[in-house]
């Protein structure tokens, strides 16, 4: 039973990261119907540039931090809205989702080819003395992901719910045509939403790092499962993202003690298929959005 | 002047059998092996333009459908049974995993559509990797027999070379065919606007699932040559980055254009040679050409030349790609 805790809050702690990764891509689908494929990658660029800001320059970490959320906003965010999307929104969701594959390739290389095709190590954020609650042991790491994971998801749930822009965004994602003649710039909001994911992260990416350590192809993995815990969770509610998180780094968890077959990579797949079967818009999702 | 011009486009694909049917005459082994993996190709980037050029149905799977014909051919072979036996075993398991993936298209969008088939992708290659008894596991299975007739043994490079052209040619015509007729209409109106095809009365359920089954059985013919071509499979061969890279090679060639599966495949596989002096910059390379096609002719090639030379689209207009319907307030 203890075992199952530790897992379990092992389980959530890493859930919680994917669930911001989740949300990021949910937020791009909703305002620019944009399937961001490189999501993966988003984490990975930021990863380095924390590891070039605070393990290689050796600036505070607070400073770095800072850079690190920049610069991540600033290029893949800003930088790929711009570049990249605002030419391919007109041609259609299948030559987007084809030049996200390709920046995805494009960021994963070029990092493999002119940073570094090792493992990097970064720093643990917290202390690593364990603790124990009853008879069960945690690590701070874990306890201290899932405080900020749930501080930052507050935090953009709370600037969705209770701010202009945030209502603004809830308009775009409902209905496009109405928020268009309410007077809602559509275009600015898709930047803002590619700079809000951008953010998320970069975030993500420095609760993550020490986990997983910083490697070019990092991105494959993480990218995929923010995939299926939006999908799982529900492609058009944040809500959806969320629970989908929380669900994949849970069951990859306890799978991956508990199943000692060798299909345990597999259960999560089978909880996909099972929801795309069943129910395609997510188990939180909402079914209207996508049927029309 | 008309009749000859109809001659011309008669002739020019004999033309371009007999020159394929030349070439290894003039190629040395790895080259001759670079063409005949570009027939392979050619194959599975015909059977996922049907799929998604014209009936406008993505598919990330054509990596696990084209195992299923590589390893019935690979497995079967062991057991003695003939090359063509496996290879239409294969197409035939390909099709019905076709009709099984190709079942949610009819409740989901192409979004969806895309995380269906990428999972079911994952889920062949696990499978593939794990039933050691049947596939080898990641051992996989070596020592596949190439097809023979009696005397006649496809053994050399050479001759299985021309035996897949035989095959390929095959797929080009049947292909060339299937859209030529009722289905390959229906099809494309499917692709430029499912209501209005559906009050026309084509029944988009049969349809829609059978592009996917169809194009998925091309991928199984594609898996079954691809199997003796190095005489070893194993599961990493069909992983989701190979149903990506097919693909590419069919946006990159032209969507929903019968050129543009040639285009395609032969780009896929010459490039890399091409660029193989810069070492591992080429998947950058590759990359950058990606996105900047993307960006400046998401038409394909064929777009491109269409644009270059001015001449409209045969058969109508054809637009750009699978797109959503159209959007007065999307943002720019």
């Amino acid at each position: 039973m203890t075992d199952f805790l530790q897992l379990l809050a092992a389980g959530i702690s890493i859930g919680a990261i994917y669930a911001m990764c989740a949300i990021g891509f949910v937020l791009l689908w909703q305002t620019s119907n944009t399937i961001n494929f490189a999501q993966g990658e988003f984490v990975v660029v930021p990863a380095f540039a924390m590891v070039l800001f605070w393990t290689t320059l050796r600036l505070p970490f607070a400073v770095a931090l800072i850079l690190t959320v920049v610069v991540s906003a600033l290029l893949l965010g800003f930088g790929v809205r711009k570049l990249l999307i605002s030419r391919l929104l007109q041609a259609g969701v299948l030559p987007l989702v084809i030049a996200t594959i390709g920046l995805s390739l494009l960021i994963r290389y070029s990092i493999q080819q002119f940073w570094t095709p090792l493992a990097l190590p970064f720093p643990p954020l917290f202390s690593r003395v364990p603790m124990r609650l009853g008879g069960v042991i945690l690590a701070w790491e874990e306890l201290m992901n899932v405080a900020f994971a749930a501080a930052i998801i507050g935090a953009l749930q709370l600037f969705i719910a209770r701010t202009k822009l945030g209502w603004a965004m809830q308009a775009v994602a409902q209905n496009r045509n109405l928020a268009t003649v309410l007077g809602i710039d559509v275009g600015r909001l898709v930047t803002i939403t590619f700079v809000l994911n951008a953010t998320l992260t970069a975030l993500a990416a420095i609760l993550i790092a020490p986990v997983y350590l910083v490697k070019y192809d990092i991105g494959i993995g993480l990218g995929l499962k923010a995939f299926y815990a939006a999908i799982i969770g529900g492609f058009n509610q944040m809500r959806g993202a969320l629970l989908g998180g929380l669900l994949v780094g849970v069951v990859e968890t306890l799978s991956a003690a508990y199943i000692s077959g060798p299909f345990r990579d597999a259960a999560v797949l089978v909880i996909l298929i099972g929801v795309l079967l069943l129910k395609p818009e997510g188990i939180w999702g909402v079914k209207e959005e996508w049927a029309s | 002047m008309i009749g000859r011009r109809a001659a011309r486009r008669r002739l020019l694909p004999i033309a371009i059998l007999v020159i394929l049917a030349l070439l290894p005459l003039g190629l040395e082994q790895y080259k001759l092996y670079v063409a005949s993996l570009t027939l392979v190709y050619l194959i599975m980037a015909i059977g996922l333009n049907l799929t998604l050029g014209y009936a406008g149905q993505i598919s990330l799977a054509h990596g696990a459908f084209m195992a299923f014909g590589a390893y019935a051919v690979a497995i079967l072979g062991q057991r003695g049974v003939p090359f063509e036996i496996g290879l239409l075993v294969g197409a035939a398991l390909a099709f019905a995993a076709g009709l099984v993936v190709g079942f949610p298209a009819l409740q989901v969008k192409h979004h969806f559509l895309a995380m269906v088939t990428l999972g079911f992708n994952i889920m062949v290659f696990l499978i593939l990797r794990n039933w050691e008894s049947l596939t080898g596991g990641s051992f996989g299975i070596s020592g596949i027999a190439r097809p023979a007739w009696g005397a006649l043994i496809f053994r050399s490079d050479r001759a299985y070379y021309l035996y897949m052209l035989g095959w390929a040619a095959l797929v080009v015509v049947s292909a060339h065919w299937i859209l030529g007729s009722r289905w390959g209409r229906a099809f494309r109106a499917i692709r430029e606007n499912e209501m209005r095809a559906e009050a026309l009365g084509v029944s988009l359920r049969n349809y829609k699932v059978m592009a996917f089954a169809i194009g998925a059985a091309y991928a199984g013919i594609g898996g079954a040559l691809f199997a003796p071509l190095l005489g070893y499979i194993d599961a990493g061969a069909f992983t989701l980055d190979r149903s990506i890279q097919f693909l590419m090679m069919v946006v990159m060639g032209g969507l929903g254009r019968f050129e543009g599966p040639f285009i395609g495949a032969i780009l896929v596989t010459v490039l890399p040679e091409v660029l193989r002096a810069s070492e591992g910059l080429y998947l950058v390379f590759y990359a950058v050409a990606v996105i900047l096609m993307m960006l400046f002719m998401p038409k394909g090639l064929v777009g491109a030349w269409d644009w270059i030379t001015r001449r409209p689209a045969p058969g109508g207009a054809t637009p750009p790609a699978v797109s959503l319907p159209p959007d007065p307030a999307r943002p720019t």
